[in-house]
This record gives C-alpha cells, sequence and structure tokens, in this order.
C-alpha cells in the first residue's frame, strides 16, 4: 500500500515570491519503506518532512498520505494520528516535566481512554527500552534517552508513518547509534513505515532507500549503494561519500580490483580479496 | 602559549544532592602550536575542562597554567588571558546578539581593545569577515538573524576570532553542519592555524575528524584523560576505546580487521594515507608476482 | 551564575507527601499561610515551625535542600526588617532600647522584626516544600481541577495550566542556556560584574536578546511538535491521570485542621506578642 504521495509539490515560505522551498517534488513511499533524505542544509528536506504532516500546506500540487488528501481541513487529525514526527532538538519537543506524562500527551489529545492510555505508554516505553525511567524528568537524561522518549510520545499515537528530522544531529555518537536501534528496531519488528532525514551518510546507508533533494527538488533516487556508487554526481549536490566508499574509490582509481564498499568490515573484506588475488 | 594542567579537579552542584564530579585530576600539556583534538563522550568532562582554560570555570582543585597565567592565582588578569585565549562554543550562532553583522563581530574589540580607532575596528572585522569566508562589504550591515544556519555560524567565528587570540578552542565546532559545511570549517581552521592563532583545541565526536586534523589528542573517560598522544597511537588501542564506548575511525576499524587476517597497514588513519598504504601493499605483490 | 534557583524544583523521590493529591496540597498551603497569620505569639509560631518540621520529615527532601529556597529572600528580608526594627511607629510602653535621630529602636520593634522574618521564612519554606514534592504537571493539574468552576465563565483553565506547565518545564532549560550565552559573552570579553547600573543594565543586553531569540525559536518547534502531536486544545481531550484524594489527604486534613485549631487556642490562652513581651519584661 502507498503511504505517501507526493504530485508535483511545490512550497514557499514567502507568498510574494517564486523561490520554492520545495519546487516540483513528485515522489511515492510504501509503507513499510526506509527511506532516507539526504541533501545539504536548505535544501528542502525539512519542508518536504513538514507537508506530510500537514505543519505546512503546499503551494501547489497535491500530498497523499494513506489515499488522505493532506488538503482537506477535515483529514489533518487523521493524518496526523498515523504520522508520527521526531524533531531535532530534544528538548523542544517534550511538554510535561515526567517522561510517562508526556508520553500521554499525543493519547490524551486524541481522546484514549484512560486504562488505553496507560498501556501505550507501556509499549511505547518498551519498544524504545526506556521503562526504567518512566517516573524520571527528562531534563536529566542524555540527549540519546531524551529521543528515545520523544520517539515514544509519537509511538503512543500508534502511527504507521514515523518521520525523523535530523532527530540525530545533536546527538554524541553513543546517542545516535541508541536512536538508529530503535528506528531499525521498530521497521524490522513492526513494519513501520520511516522517513529519516539526516546528515551522516552511515545512517543512510541504512535505509532500504535514499533520497537526495537538492534545491527543492528530488535529483536522486534509489538503493543507498546504488546512489552511493554515483560519487561523481553526489558531488554536484555537495554531497560526500561514506568514507569506506570514498577510500574504495581512491583504490581503484589506482587500479586496484575493488568492489563497492560501505561499511569498513566489506571495505576490509574488498582489500583483503585483491591483496591475496595479486 | 603552553598550556599544562595538574591534578585538576571540578565538581559540580557541590553540596548538593545532584553534585557530580566532572573532573578527577586531569594531567595534560598541550605545547603550543598544536592542533590538538579532545574526545570523549558527553558527560566526560571535556567541556568542563575546556571552560577552564580561560577561566570561564573557575580552578578549584588542582594547578593550571596558561603561558604566563596561573590560573591558580586570584588576581590572574582573566581579561589579559581571554583575549588570549578565544573560546568558541557549541551552537555558537545561538549567541549572536547585534542588530548588525559588523556589530557583532566587533562585540569583542571593543570589549577587549577599547583604544582602537574606529577605521582600525572596521579592518580587522572585516578581515575576520574574509577569514570565515564571508564578504564584508555584502554582510556587515544584514541582521545576522536572517543569515542562513551555516552563514550564522561563520559570524560567530568571526566574533571570536577577530580579537585573535593565540589559542582558539572550539567545543564541536562542526556539530549540525552537513558534511561539506565541516569539511569547509575545518579548513578554515587550518587556515588560521600557524599564523596568528598558534594553537587549536578542538573537542569532538567526529573520530575521523581527529584523525585528519590533530597533531595530538588525548581521550577524557569519566574526569580523566584516558589516552593522549597522536591520533594513530590513540587509534591503535581501537579495543581500548570500543570498551569507553567509543567510536574509531573508519579507517582503524578496517585496519583493525585486515590486521586479524595478517596484513599490516602502517597508516595514520587518514583516508588518504590509509588508501596510499593499501596501493602500495598492493603494487608491492603485484611486483613480487611479477618477479 | 543562576545556579541558585532552586525554588519550584520538583525534588524526585517517593513519600508521603508527594504521594499526597496535589489538590489537598494546594488547599494545604493555603491553610498553612493561614495559620502563620494568625499565629499572634511565639508558641503559635513554634507550633507552625513544629508542623513543617514533621511535613518536611513525611516528604523526605533533605532539610538543607529546603532551606536553599530561603536563600533567594534572604535580602528582602533583611531589607525589611532592618526598616521594621529602625523605623517602627508604633507607641512603646517601655524605654527605647536606642533613640538616635528619626532612628528609634523599641523592644516591641525587636518583636514585630524578628515575627516579620520568621513569618517570611515559614512562607517560604512552607511553598517551597509544596514545589519540591510536587510535580509541576500535578500542580498544574491541581490547579486545573480546582478552577474548573472558573470555565463555566469562560476562563481559558486548561489553556491557562497547559501554558503554566510548559513554562515550568522550560525554566532550568533556560537557565542553562543562560548560563551558556553568558559564558560565551564573558569569553568575548563582556563585563558583568563591574559598573554602576546603567552599565550593568546595558551589558545585559547580549544576554538577553540571544535568550529572547532562543525562547522564541523553542515555541516555534514546541508548537510545531505539539501539532504533530494532535493537539487541539481541551477538546475531546482524555486525561492519563486523574486525581482522587486517599487516605493520606484524610490524615493532611485533620493535621492542619488540628494545626488551626492549635493556633486559635494559643493565641487565645497566652496572648498576643507583646502581652507575652510583658510577661517576659517584667
Amino acid at each position: 500500500m502507498e503511504a505517501v504521495r507526493f504530485d508535483n509539490v511545490k512550497y514557499s515560505y514567502r507568498e510574494d515570491e517564486d523561490t520554492f522551498a520545495v519546487n516540483g517534488v513528485t515522489l511515492s513511499i510504501e509503507q513499510g519503506e526506509f527511506v532516507a533524505v539526504l541533501g545539504r542544509n536548505g535544501s528542502g528536506k525539512s519542508t518536504l518532512a513538514k507537508l506530510i504532516n500537514v505543519l505546512l500546506e503546499p503551494t501547489e500540487g497535491s500530498v497523499q498520505v494513506f489515499g488522505m488528501d493532506a488538503a482537506d481541513p477535515d483529514l489533518t487529525f487523521e493524518i496526523r494520528k498515523n504520522t508520527g514526527m521526531v524533531f531535532q532538538n530534544p528538548d523542544n519537543q517534550t511538554v510535561a516535566s515526567i517522561v510517562e506524562d508526556d508520553v500521554a500527551f499525543g493519547p490524551e489529545n486524541i481522546g484514549v481512554p484512560r486504562e488505553e492510555i496507560g498501556r501505550r505508554i507501556d509499549f511505547a516505553l518498551d519498544a524504545v527500552g526506556m521503562q526504567a525511567f518512566r517516573h524520571a524528568t527528562p531534563n536529566r537524561l542524555s540527549g540519546g534517552q531524551k529521543q528515545r522518549i520523544a520517539i515514544a510520545g509519537v509511538l503512543a499515537l500508534l502511527p504507521k508513518i514515523m518521520i525523523l528530522d535530523e532527530s540525530t544531529a545533536m546527538l554524541d555518537p553513543r546517542g545516535r547509534r541508541e536512536v538508529m536501534e530503535v528506528v531499525k528496531k521498530l521497521n524490522r519488528e513492526q513494519g513501520m513505515t520511516v522517513i529519516l532525514i539526516t546528515h551522516f551518510m552511515d545512517e543512510a546507508l541504512q535505509a532500504d532507500r535514499a533520497v537526495v533533494m537538492h534545491r527543492g527538488e528530488v535529483v536522486m533516487d534509489g538503493k543507498p549503494e546504488e546512489i552511493f556508487a554515483r560519487s561523481d554526481e553526489l558531488e554536484t549536490y555537495n554531497l560526500t561519500l561514506p568514507r569506506a566508499a570514498y577510500i574504495c574509490k581512491k583504490l581503484r582509481a589506482a587500479g586496484m580490483p575493488v568492489g563497492e564498499a560501505f561499511t569498513a568490515e566489506e571495505l576490509a573484506e574488498e582489500i583483503c580479496r585483491s591483496l591475496q588475488k595479486a | 602559549m603552553q598550556i599544562v594542567a595538574k591534578g585538576l579537579t571540578y565538581t559540580y552542584d557541590a553540596k548538593s544532592p545532584f553534585a557530580a564530579q566532572a573532573l578527577r585530576g586531569v594531567d595534560l600539556t598541550i605545547d603550543e602550536g598544536e592542533f590538538f583534538g579532545i574526545i570523549g563522550h558527553t558527560g566526560s568532562g571535556k567541556s568542563t575542562f575546556v571552560q577552564h582554560l580561560n577561566a570561564l570555570i573557575r580552578l578549584t582543585g588542582g594547578s593550571l597554567q596558561v603561558g604566563e597565567f596561573d590560573l591558580a592565582d586570584k588576581k590572574c588578569d582573566l581579561r589579559a588571558l581571554r583575549r588570549r585565549v578565544g573560546m568558541v562554543f557549541q551552537y555558537p550562532e545561538y549567541q549572536l546578539f547585534a542588530e548588525t553583522v559588523e556589530k557583532d563581530v566587533e562585540f569583542g574589540l571593543k570589549n577587549f581593545q577599547k583604544e582602537l580607532s574606529d577605521a582600525d575596528r572596521a579592518s580587522a572585522v572585516a578581515e575576520a569577515l574574509e577569514t570565515v569566508g564571508l564578504d564584508y562589504e555584502s554582510v556587515r550591515g544584514q541582521s545576522p538573524f536572517e543569515l542562513s544556519g551555516g552563514q550564522k555560524r561563520r559570524v560567530a567565528i568571526a566574533g571570536v576570532i577577530v580579537t585573535k587570540p593565540e589559542v582558539l578552542i572550539l567545543d564541536e565546532p562542526a556539530a549540525g553542519l552537513d558534511p561539506l559545511g565541516k569539511k569547509e570549517l575545518m579548513e578554515l581552521l587550518h587556515a588560521i592555524h600557524g599564523g596568528w592563532c598558534k594553537t587549536v583545541v578542538v573537542v569532538s565526536h567526529d573520530m575521523d575528524e581527529i584523525a585528519e586534523n590533530c597533531t595530538r589528542a588525548a581521550v577524557f573517560e569519566k574526569g580523566k584523560v584516558a589516552m593522549c598522544g597522536a591520533p594513530a597511537d590513540i587509534f591503535r588501542r581501537a579495543d581500548e576505546l570500543a570498551e569507553m564506548g567509543l567510536d574509531v575511525p573508519v579507517t582503524a576499524r578496517c585496519a583493525r580487521i585486515l590486521r586479524e587476517r595478517g596484513i599490516d597497514v602502517d597508516t595514520n588513519f587518514t583516508c588518504d594515507d590509509f588508501a596510499r598504504k593499501v596501493i602500495a601493499l598492493w603494487e608491492k605483490g603485484g611486483e613480487g608476482r611479477a618477479q | 551564575m543562576l545556579n541558585d534557583v532552586t525554588f519550584g524544583q520538583y525534588y524526585p523521590v517517593r513519600s508521603f507527601v508527594h504521594n499526597m493529591d496535589p489538590r489537598a496540597k494546594i488547599i494545604f498551603v493555603i491553610a498553612y499561610i493561614v495559620a502563620i497569620f494568625l499565629a499572634d505569639n511565639f508558641f503559635g509560631l513554634a507550633a507552625v515551625i513544629l508542623f513543617l518540621l514533621v511535613a518536611v520529615l513525611l516528604s523526605r527532601v533533605p532539610f538543607g535542600r529546603v532551606l536553599r529556597s530561603v536563600k533567594m529572600i534572604l535580602f528582602l528580608v533583611i531589607f525589611t526588617a532592618v526598616l521594621n526594627l529602625f523605623f517602627y511607629a508604633g507607641e512603646s510602653a517601655y524605654e527605647p532600647l536606642l533613640q538616635w535621630g528619626i532612628v528609634r529602636i523599641t523592644w516591641e520593634s525587636v518583636v514585630n522584626t524578628v515575627y516579620l522574618a520568621v513569618r517570611l521564612f515559614l512562607l517560604v519554606l512552607g511553598t517551597s516544600l509544596l514545589t519540591l514534592t510536587t510535580t509541576p504537571v500535578s500542580l498544574t493539574d491541581g490547579l486545573e481541577s480546582l478552577l474548573k468552576p472558573l470555565s463555566y465563565i469562560k476562563v481559558p483553565v486548561h489553556e491557562l495550566a497547559l501554558i503554566m506547565s510548559i513554562a515550568l518545564r522550560f525554566i532550568p532549560i533556560l537557565i542553562d542556556e543562560t548560563n551558556r550565552i553568558v559564558s560565551a559573552q564573558k569569553a568575548r570579553g563582556a563585563d558583568f560584574d563591574t559598573g554602576g547600573i546603567v552599565k550593568r543594565a546595558k551589558a545585559m543586553i547580549p544576554v538577553l536578546i540571544p535568550l529572547l531569540v532562543s525562547a522564541f525559536r523553542r515555541a516555534e518547534e514546541l508548537s510545531d511538535a505539539m501539532d504533530a502531536r494532535c493537539y487541539r486544545g481541551s477538546k475531546g481531550r482524555t486525561k492519563y491521570k486523574k486525581l482522587r484524594f486517599t487516605w493520606r489527604d484524610l490524615v493532611g486534613f485533620f493535621y492542619f485542621a488540628a494545626l488551626i485549631t492549635g493556633v486559635v487556642l494559643l493565641n487565645v490562652y497566652l496572648g498576643g506578642r507583646f502581652e507575652f513581651l510583658a510577661w517576659i519584661l517584667n
């Protein structure tokens, strides 16, 4: 089933100008897909994300979420229920001062009965591995933990799509790993559709599909491995290769018979093979 | 200016139930001329340590000498110290305040060098802005709040380097930037390093960044310096780093796997050097076969 | 710089007091304040202190932590106390202890000053015990529930309560942020500690503006996050935590009823503070 559909969508932050933050995007995302969205700062990634859950409405074109038209104000609530969104700054998306109260915020908003809210908190905190912090205050948690709480707050609405808008950008490597583990697990075990906006190429490698945005347009779309194999093209969009792929490229340029490698393990494998051949 | 810390200790919220000992005896020497990296988890004490270097956190235990400044001395001239030791905080763009870029950048000059003439000040501001890659004439009159995120960060850095500090400390200067922005920032630091800016101290989570840029680095763990040395020496101890839950550069991880398979790549763990060394190995192997 | 702001910060332990209904606690604090002002002699105040001590013990909040809240108003108390001590206008039944121009210290002014100081301290200690043992969320829940009747006359009680709880949640974050900005500007040579009041006020501009900008940015992001989580006001909203009075609140009720009765009885049988003074001096 199609989870998200963009048809020639344009969006401009200023009505009087024709500079579009999102400029004619046509895109389809299937339910259960794990899509990474790459691009420089200001390439329109976040705007794209906000168009999905109707935080913004397209200037032109149409956005559909599970067949629901985002332009229909009567469906806004239903769309938001189905699309959870986690933002960049963990401090600015927590409403309450106690973890469980914050997770309850979403279900309270949509009128879930009290006993059911309790069950949903259990489910959401278990899913992100934060049950032990149920009564803690978010202020004293690490960045990665805060983001996991933010994910739990979104999960409690039982969405089918989860959008992460640079949610790992402010975290340290440990925090980033924590969040990525949770996201991957949700995608694998619950079939959650994940849209991950990120600058980190190694995170994009963990997705099924990568979309590159440049000046408001989708310029590349495919498996991450395929995208990173087109390194010259990536460079024109000011994106860098994952370091392992960069080394690989250098080796190949020197004539070494190495295949594609994107992680340290793959690179070691390739080097080993070509050295043994030699 | 040489930086020598001995037995540095510091506790936040001492005497409260939330008392947290951030530094537990830090011994570290950073020589003049280094491009020094500081690695560690959030909470390992690295930010607390660097804030001691220009007395934003006052010394409470141990000793710290920064050039001729003895930080244990209560009468230490903090203004003179801060003028010569610049500090760029995390997300420095959040400290912009003035109505124009020019006024924001000259803030430090006005505080530290009151005697400067208007013309000298303007030329210093121009130089700082050009250094960070912005065109003085076109941005000077703009509001810093209307710039893009990357430009804001540049203006904020210009506001620190405008006084030409001999030691420049940066706390995760590249956080939140896209890969190209990160690369440009590091190039900027190298451009000023070696001129008036003699020493750069950079706190970073990005191990590849450390491997590629630093002359030496220190690993902070639980308020102490756990390792200190050239990046190559640090990343050779990948197992210990992993034990601390820290990453190692891709090259180090790769080299470790290769070593297990009997292939020794003697590299300093930068991508280019690593590739060069692997190619050399391969060519040697090729020659062997040809003979 | 702002590390001393502890007033109003929840102290996370589990205790008898923590587990009480926030509505009950708010009512009890009001009763406690009434008791402070009813108490007209030192025995009455002693009774209030005793009650407070027991409450603090039951709350398992360390005494030092509760006392820290007093630090913030110390200056205010000293200031008013000094004024009171030197410029007490009332008639005195005794020889002045000191007479120097318009400054006159009498036995009555000494008694009054001590009284005032003790009352102010008790006031702050008691209310801070409320905020130390009640999370901002349940505090606002309690207020919302107590003020609910007002929503029938179109007062937006739910919205006000939400605004208050968000404000409380962001206080520690903004304090951290302020400290960071202050440090950053100090590193650029800003001087916050010298000069007259005008200079100092001007020196705060490079701190206040970034703080304001950041508060707006946070507000914008938070409102997006709330929208994304389907917030649309109190309409059709349920509540996860339902307030329920328990046996603890009943105990509390009798405890405070006893306090007020006790204070009134002490007033009646032992008289006001000046009668007590007369009794001691003669």
